[in-house]
């Protein structure tokens, strides 16, 4: 009977592979994202890889479901514990229902680290946000201030498009922008409206911005749709070089209002970057070059933990007509 | 009696023989399958890795035996994985009221059983075929999760609720996949030993036929859809448990995996044929392959494509086959 032969040749040929197997001696992450072919991650693989080399002795699994769901990204979590990979870096799809999984996997010696978006702290020893909310306030100030100095005045007014006005991101963001906005005296906020993320409206209120604060030099909005849409209103007004937009915004969608004028430099962060350090954190959670309160990211820096384990990377990456179009490839 | 329920039957004497040779079929690709993945990653051949495997497929495994029944009677379900979100978050609520597991575990099969009545009757009383009934509870019923969940997680499930998707009956032998061998084992009971089992097949052979020898098709077809209802909330209870959290999007796509798990398992799409056995061996098969791709880090996307031709290619052979076969004997 062939199946008893097959069966047979099975058994040999599994006895052969384990006895033959070798256990390498480098450390091995699996990088798990949300899904893949998302242009945001293939960029944080690329970071990640670029560790990898820089190490040496480390190599990544990138790797991911196909859509972003808890349940697919589990089936690939279990597959990493499987192989009995050194260290699980994720970006969640679900907070707390990838716990228990990563529970289990510290349970067999894996380290755990989450970047981008989180797990809840009983399920990782890491977190690494890509940003802070007071570093995302104060580089909005900061780029406000270019945009001014781009426009040739000494002062000016600025206004901030948000999305909604409970959105809690937002406000947070807005809150943190108002305390460093006093080291700044020639920056003058004059309104604070909202968009509600759609399209249509963050262009109604530009240019209702536009038109009841004719002094108006600079226009943040610390959210990616309202900025693609307070540049356009810009442009079809009529009012490049006089006022600029920026905040925060993806290359992809940007690119051309960096092209045309409206935008002068934006800020996001940056997913190679991300994808190096949290790289970086899982080997060095490995080999136990870590604090409690501190751990290296190689050429980042160090991150600072907090009580909750949770790191922030930098402050956000700075996109301007030097470097957007490369980015726009990506995400 | 038996005898002369098989009588008229006879017809199926060559179907059931060809019937057995597609499981024998789907066998012999299910070893070759453990073979491969044998030789190509030497962690596939650990029991550990091989359980925790199972949990990837266990759940869906068990909602495809009824639904196995339910394609057979010439009916379909697209709501099933609705319906397991909807007795999720039924149970979260109960949970949240600080019951007990057993309480939180009726809420689940209670829901499930509901939304089954509700698609039976839809179909039987209204006449509306089920294909369109259960599109339309598909968005029904997680509609209703997103709307009494919105964006946030409920988890405050007692300790021992986890123990139904993580905990193990005998050394690595989980208490799903122990539920799962029951269960195919209580299916295929039904489905091949009894008088019910037997109506289910003469209705899916020929429904007008069956209602003229008497049987109660329409309340027949309203049991089947109970039935899948309350197993889908069995495979509620279950994913929670293992989960630890209910989302709405919880079990988000499984409807395609499942009905892929039962064509696979050779059921006429077109009801009328089709074994318990065929489906317990391609739940397997789906399962090791999926877990095979995913120890030697095969790309999800990858992974999806090689399922889909697997799917064709397993489905069309014997229909291939048959064809060169009946050619033949007829010059």
């Amino acid at each position: 009977m062939p199946f008893k032969k097959i069966v047979a040749s099975a058994l040999v040929a599994a006895a052969m592979a384990t006895s033959g197997l070798v256990q390498a001696d480098s450390v091995r992450i699996g990088l798990v994202v949300k899904a893949l072919g998302i242009g945001f991650f293939e960029a944080a693989n690329e970071g990640a890889q670029e560790a990898a080399k820089e190490l040496g002795d480390a190599e990544v699994i990138y790797t991911g479901p196909t859509s972003t769901t808890a349940e697919g990204q589990i089936e690939v979590i279990n597959s990493l514990i499987a192989q009995k990979v050194d260290a699980i870096a994720v970006s969640a799809n679900d907070t707390d229902a990838l716990v228990p999984i990563l529970k289990k996997a510290q349970q067999r010696g894996i380290k755990v680290v989450s970047w981008d978006s989180g797990v809840a702290p009983e399920g990782r020893q890491v977190h690494l946000n890509p940003s802070s909310n007071s570093l995302i306030g104060e580089m909005n100030v900061k780029l406000a201030d270019e945009a001014l100095q781009a426009t040739g005045s000494e002062k000016g007014d600025i206004a901030i498009l948000s999305a909604t006005p409970t959105s809690t991101n937002q406000n947070i963001w807005i809150e943190e922008m108002k305390k460093v906005l006093p080291q700044y005296p020639q920056l003058n906020l004059v309104a604070t409206v909202y968009g509600d993320d759609l399209a249509d409206k963050s262009y109604r209120e530009t240019v209702g911005l536009l038109k009841s604060h004719p002094n108006l030099k600079v226009i943040v909005a610390p959210t990616s749709v309202g900025i693609v849409a307070a540049a356009q209103a810009v442009q079809d007004q009529g009012r490049i070089g006089e006022v600029f937009v920026t905040g925060l915004g993806l290359p992809s969608e940007l690119a051309g209002h960096v092209d045309s004028g409206a935008v002068k430099s934006f800020a996001i962060w940056n997913p190679i970057d991300l994808g190096y350090a949290a790289t970086m954190i899982s080997y060095n959670l490995v080999k136990g070059e870590s604090s409690d309160s501190a751990i290296g990211m190689g050429r980042i820096g160090t991150a600072t933990l907090d009580a909750e384990g949770s790191a922030a990377m930098a402050e956000p990456f700075v996109y301007n007509a030097s470097n957007v179009h490369a980015f726009a490839d990506i995400f | 009696m038996e005898k002369i329920m098989h009588k008229p039957l006879l017809p199926r004497v060559s179907l059931s023989y060809r019937l057995l040779s597609w499981e024998f079929f789907l066998l012999l690709i299910t070893a070759a399958v453990f073979v491969i993945n044998s030789l190509a990653s030497p962690y596939f051949l650990d029991p550990w890795n091989l359980s925790d495997a199972s949990f990837n497929f266990v759940e869906k495994a068990i909602v495809a035996l009824p639904v196995a029944m339910l394609i057979i009677s010439r009916e379909i379900d697209l709501s099933i994985a609705s319906i397991i979100a909807l007795a999720s978050v039924a149970m979260g609520f109960v949970a949240q009221t600080g019951a007990g597991s057993p309480l939180i575990m009726l809420a689940g099969l209670g829901v499930g059983l509901l939304c089954g009545l509700i698609n039976g009757l839809l179909v039987t009383r209204f006449q509306i075929p089920s294909i369109v009934v259960t599109i339309g509870t598909m968005s029904l019923f997680r509609g209703i999760s997103y709307i009494l969940l919105g964006d946030t997680v409920m988890k405050d499930y007692p300790q021992d609720f986890a123990y139904f998707g993580q905990g193990y009956v005998y050394a690595m032998f989980s208490f799903e996949f122990v539920l799962f061998l029951v269960l195919a084992l209580v299916f295929y009971g039904l489905l091949h030993k009894t008088n019910f089992g037997r109506r289910t097949y003469a209705i899916g052979n020929n429904p007008t036929a069956a209602f003229y020898s008497g049987i109660n098709v329409a309340r027949h077809r309203l049991i089947l859809f109970v039935l899948v209802g309350l197993v889908c909330g069995l495979a509620a209870v279950l994913l929670t448990s293992r989960l630890g959290s209910t989302r709405p999007t919880i079990a988000l796509g499984w409807e395609l995996s499942i009905i892929t798990m039962v064509v696979l398992g050779g059921v006429n799409i077109m009801g009328g044929s089709g074994t318990i056995a065929g489906v317990f061996i391609a739940v397997f098969l789906m399962g090791l392959v999926t877990f095979g791709l995913g120890l030697i880090n095969v790309p999800g996307i990858v992974m999806s494509i090689i399922i889909g031709g697997m799917l064709i290619g397993v489905i069309a052979t014997p229909v291939l086959l048959k064809k060169f076969r009946n050619r033949k004997p007829a010059p």
